[in-house]
């Protein structure tokens, strides 16, 4: 078994990568609209990659590839925010408009 | 382990596939090739065909969808239902594919040593190639050195493709602008724009404006590692190409296609697609000018090795130039016709 | 350890992937395929640690930049046709 500190470390940031990766993927399957869809996948982009993407860090030390590994997580997360904002933005302009809450609980 | 990964990655290809051929609605299905084209880049991944990937990821998610978008804009947006069924099509398709398969099972097993294409040359170009050429990435040595001919025809059907497009479509005759600042003096609007959609105004696009603007710079800069880092890792002159003509793309995107027409004009595209593939060809006919055969790039230096760096980094760059030029030629041939522009 | 990450991500991949397929908007369909983007930066990633050959991760940067060049595409192609008042396009 791993006894390595740097190893633990990396298997416990990717299982909790990949645990709010599926859950965001569940949540993008399940829930019931487009702009609550937005959210499932603002968790994936921003917590699901910098958690993987630091377990990979911690996997590499100070390298070459630790900073190409920043780098991808800077790209990714200015791009996916800056994507959800358009496509919200397009929506709205478009005239889908969120579901605001069950009427029944009012 | 890796099969596991392959076997998710095929079945997920098949799904998307059968939808892509089954949905009527060709807007839904550019975008679903979008995703087939990520799915085919992780598949040349786990095979380790670095390259092809690189290529792949860099033309297939930008230039692909855009280019399809742009030929969407010029029809229906929806299949037609066809007048009648295909059965005997079908038939037909299906015993072709029935005697393919059959023939396939001749072939020796992926990746085996001992089959006949790997046991000539690929052994010489592996074993030979740190001596005789010098980069590492040996799909560098062997598209760039080995086989400069073949690279030397493709950048020639790259060419002769843009030229084919732009001979086809041609970017819009009508009156260009013509903006003289003679002094405070600014004169001639043009009598017809170059589109006609309406222009946006520019504070809703804020956000990707200013975004654009820390992006665009980072792209450029990233086509040209990949173009001079070739030797070292994958990259090379295709993907470099691509990944720059992407930046303008994003460009043209975000602000206006007449925008970004101006920055890059489809003059310079044509002198820059041009003096790619001239100076391919320049190179070659240098290489017999000093004494050589043709691209025998040993003579280009005073050592064989250093004469292989400069000529691969010489047409390496030829073929970048090149396909950046006819790329964006492309986008602005298709992207701004009947003025429905993306 | 890899590997079941690897695996992890192919779930959420394919789970995108449904939502691309039955999405009733089109825009359903647009964050499904920018999301796929994402989980495929993090596969190639993830797959260059496990064969052990980090030269995976230009590959990873090229998808992390140019991902963004489709999503604005399409969008734009939405914005031109709703200024224009044609027909936006087809919604089931």
């Amino acid at each position: 078994m791993d006894f390595d500190l740097l190893d633990i470390l990396t298997a416990l940031f990717l299982t909790v990568g990949c645990f709010l990766g599926i859950s965001g993927g569940v949540g993008l399957y399940r829930l019931p609209d487009f702009f609550s869809r937005q959210h499932a996948t603002g968790v994936t982009d921003s917590a699901c990659s910098f958690l993987i993407l630091f377990a990979l860090i911690l996997q590499s030390g100070f390298t070459l590839v630790s900073v190409k590994l920043c780098f991808i997580f800077f790209f990714l997360v200015i791009t996916s925010t800056t994507a959800t904002h358009a496509l919200a933005k397009s929506a709205l302009h478009k005239g889908i408009t969120p579901i605001l809450g069950r009427e029944d609980k009012r | 382990m890796e099969a596991a990964v392959d076997i998710v990655l095929l079945s997920l290809l098949c799904v998307t596939v059968i939808v892509i051929v089954y949905i009527r609605k060709l807007f839904c299905a550019i975008m679903l090739l979008g995703i087939f084209s990520l799915i085919s880049a992780s598949l040349f991944i786990t095979m380790d065909a670095v390259d092809v990937a690189f290529t792949e990821a860099a033309v297939g998610t930008g230039i692909s969808s855009i280019l399809l978008l742009s030929a969407l804009s010029l029809t229906h947006t929806r299949e037609r239902r066809p007048a009648h069924q295909p059965y005997v099509a079908l038939m037909v398709v299906a015993v072709t594919g029935a005697v393919l398969v059959y023939g396939t099972m001749d072939l020796p097993a992926f990746g085996d040593p001992d089959s006949a294409i790997h046991r000539h040359m690929a052994v010489r170009f592996i074993v030979d190639s740190p001596q005789e050429v010098g980069p590492p990435n040996v799909v560098t040595s062997v598209l760039a050195s080995y086989r400069g001919y073949d690279t030397l025809g493709e950048t020639t059907v790259i060419f002769t493709a843009g030229i084919a497009l732009v001979a086809l479509l041609g970017f819009n005759r009508r009156k260009e602008f013509k903006v003289r600042l003679s002094g405070a003096q600014i004169t001639s609007v043009p009598e017809v724009p170059l589109s006609s959609a309406p222009k946006v105004p520019n504070a809703d696009y804020l956000v990707l404006r200013i975004v654009g603007k820390m992006f665009i710079p980072l792209i450029m800069l990233f086509a040209l590692y990949v173009q001079f880092h070739g030797d070292y890792g994958p990259g090379g002159g295709f993907q470099a190409g691509v990944i720059f003509a992407s930046a303008i793309m994003l460009y043209a995107m975000i602000f206006n296609v007449e925008t970004a027409m101006r920055v890059v004009t489809p003059t310079a595209l044509r002198l820059l697609a041009v003096l790619g593939l001239l100076l391919y060809g320049g190179v070659g006919v240098l290489c017999m000018l000093l004494g050589g055969n043709f691209l025998d790039y040993n003579v280009l230096a005073h050592a064989p090795l250093h004469g292989q760096h400069l000529g691969i980094f010489l047409i390496e760059l030829g073929v970048g130039i090149t396909v950046f030029a006819i790329m964006v030629t492309m986008f602005y041939a298709l992207g701004n016709r009947s003025g429905r522009s993306v | 350890m890899y590997a079941a990450a690897a695996l992890a991500i192919l779930v959420v991949m394919a789970l995108t992937l449904v939502r691309a397929l039955v999405g009733p908007t089109a825009f359903d369909r647009l964050l499904a395929v920018n999301m796929f983007g994402t989980k495929t930066v993090l596969l190639i990633a993830v797959v260059g640690f496990m064969t052990d050959r980090p030269d995976f991760l230009d590959i990873a940067i090229v998808y992390a930049l140019v991902n963004f060049l489709s999503t604005l595409a399409v969008l734009r192609f939405f914005e031109r046709q709703l200024h224009e008042g044609s027909a936006p396009p087809e919604e089931e």
